[in-house]
């Protein structure tokens, strides 16, 4: 903290904070509550009558246990997200390395291209997909093929710029001290850049799975109908209706999914970083996975 | 200078695969939304056909949906996004700015768990927390009664404007606060403590030193939830569902995915960026010069 904040002739701004922790109770509280009604016993998702695994485990048919269509979706959701990650990681790594280190016109094209996925809204990318899949890419089917393609797409440009982050304070001197000794280019890139660039490859790893679950617009535009769904698209197509807390149960169970990847990613982060005597704290690890955003 | 030149084809590899896939999947698609648009129905079976050559671009299609939008129908729903995201934008900084200068600033040993409770929203599903909303806006939901206890009777989800702005708000208020936060965070306290010194009160400082200074941090942060808001409709189909509130999205939606005529859902989709571009330019451009400045 900068020592001149300490003797601060200002007073405690007791308004602002105030104001920020209602902000916290008003961000927090709805979802809270909604996860709750998860464990409504009655059928109600906004009446509550008492606590149950009704809608968890026990409904036959029902629950979220039982009911295959919400496995469908839950199924779809996850291995879509987990093949987004295992796709677009390396192809926005490399492109990153790539763009920092080629010179060339083509060098400079490739970075404003790689750019304007991250301004475009997904409405634009989804309905320009669903076109480009049924009039001109007629090999790939509507359904998952169609879904990974585009959300390989619309997620490899953050993969480039927390890489990017990263390659910039790396800078250059290790790579050229590597090739001084001898080491070819690729040596050189396999054997320092790539581990040096580890925390932002586990970071794109976490932060492409996450985009990929939350993505509603993507996947309902390039679906082909139930057995495509994914969690967000059924929470938008029953969320009007009067669909169980089954929907609840569900919504919960991929949030929690998602919170696993995060858990997971800050521990190999700290991991890495006891390995390397680096002795940041927990919190700078948490905003690693937020730079993208800032 | 032998390295200069040596290892330049190693990059150009590992940026290949990336760049063919964007422009197969990103530059090309929409190139074909354009071709769409522009493209012609065909005479036998009456669906649209794309016109991939732009010699063969027809207009007429594109003139009608251009004349909807400025004097027909879809007149109003342009005019209703504009009006949804202008006040849903001054919404989120109202309530925002206040945290992320706070956060900034003031939260002193609450700074760190601050932070994280800032940064979770994003990894708590968007539609998860519309529909929260949801459930608790029901006529027998919880906030419906609370607010009914104070003798406020109000059916929230029944196509009401109020409702669609506080849950663009709602969903998009934390991709304001970070960027807000990281711009204010990096602003120079010495300043502050200059104009003080110099005998400004706290809100003329503010107004003379902070504000200024956080400009550019703004029209980022303004336009990071600007641009997503103007293409969304879900938020809309979750918390209102009904004509009297939809905006472009909802259009583009029913025309592309709804109806067999894609080809009025392209020019939508055409105008939209057209409108867009604006703002998507601004941002591309202050990104690739803070890029500069960090390479400098």
């Amino acid at each position: 903290m900068n020592p001149l904040l300490r003797r601060n002739p200002w007073r405690r701004p007791v308004v602002l904070a105030t104001w920020t922790w209602l902000y916290v109770v008003w961000m927090f509280v709805p979802v809270i509550i909604a996860f709750m009604f998860s464990f409504n016993g009655g059928r109600s998702r906004s009446v509550w009558q008492g606590f149950s695994l009704r809608w968890w485990t026990e409904e036959p048919n029902a629950s979220l246990l039982h009911d295959e269509s919400l496995h469908t979706a839950l199924r779809n959701s996850l291995v879509l997200a987990i093949l987004t990650m295992l796709i677009a990681t390396p192809l926005g790594v490399a492109l990153a390395i790539g763009l920092a280190r080629w010179r060339s016109r083509v060098a400079k094209g490739a970075n404003w291209l790689m750019l304007v996925p991250l301004v475009t809204p997904e409405i634009v990318m989804g309905a320009s997909l669903l076109l480009i899949f049924s009039n001109l890419y007629t090999g790939v089917p509507l359904g998952r093929p169609a879904q990974l393609l585009g959300h390989v797409t619309f997620s490899m440009s953050y993969v480039v710029v927390v890489s990017r982050g990263r390659l910039l304070s790396i800078g250059r001197d290790y790579e050229e001290a590597a090739r001084d000794l001898g080491a070819t280019a690729i040596q050189a890139l396999r054997m320092v850049l790539l581990p040096l660039l580890a925390p932002a490859i586990l970071a794109s790893f976490v932060i492409v799975f996450a985009m990929s679950i939350d993505d509603f617009v993507i996947s309902s535009f390039l679906s082909s109908g139930a057995a495509s769904e994914t969690v967000p698209v059924r929470i938008y197509s029953a969320v009007r209706t009067s669909s169980t807390p089954a929907l609840n149960a569900l919504a919960s169970f991929l949030v929690i999914s998602s919170l696993v990847a995060l858990a997971l990613g800050m521990v190999g982060m700290s991991v890495y970083r006891r390995r390397r005597g680096d002795d940041s704290d927990g919190e700078s690890v948490l905003t690693e996975f937020a730079k993208f955003e800032m | 200078m032998r390295r200069n030149s040596d290892g330049q084809w190693l990059w150009g590899l590992l940026a290949g695969p990336g760049t063919t896939w964007l422009l197969l999947l990103f530059a090309l698609p929409f190139y074909g939304l354009a071709c769409m648009a522009f493209g012609e129905i065909d005479p036998i079976f009456r669906n649209a056909v794309p016109a991939w050559n732009p010699l063969d671009w027809q207009f007429e299609n594109f003139g009608d949906v251009m004349h909807e939008i400025l004097f027909g129908s879809q007149r109003r729903v342009f005019v209703r996004t504009i009006l949804y995201v202008a006040s849903a934008v001054v919404l989120s900084f109202l309530v925002g700015y206040p945290v992320a200068y706070y956060l900034a600033r003031h939260a002193g040993r609450w700074r760190g768990l601050l932070l994280a409770l800032m940064i979770l929203p994003f990894w708590v599903n968007y539609l998860m927390r519309m529909l929260a909303w949801v459930n608790l806006l029901q006529v027998d939901g919880w906030a419906t009664r609370a607010f009914s206890a104070f003798g406020l009777q109000y059916n929230w989800l029944d196509g009401k404007a109020i409702t669609v702005v506080l849950g663009l708000v709602y969903g998009y208020v934390p991709f304001l606060v970070l960027p807000l936060y990281a711009s204010l965070e990096r602003l120079d306290v010495r300043l502050l403590e200059a104009a003080r010194d110099l005998g400004a009160r706290p809100g003329h400082a503010f107004r003379m030193v902070t504000m200024p200074l956080s400009r550019p941090g703004m029209m980022a942060a303004g336009v990071i939830i600007a641009l997503p808001m103007f293409g969304d409709y879900y938020t809309n189909d979750m918390l209102s569902r009904s004509p009297r509130t939809e905006m472009i999205g909802n259009q583009v939606d029913f025309y592309i995915n709804g109806t067999s005529q894609p080809q009025k859902g392209a020019v939508l989709v055409l105008v939209l960026s057209a409108m867009l571009v604006v703002f998507m330019s601004y941002y591309l451009v202050s990104t690739m010069r803070m890029q500069r400045e960090l390479q400098a």
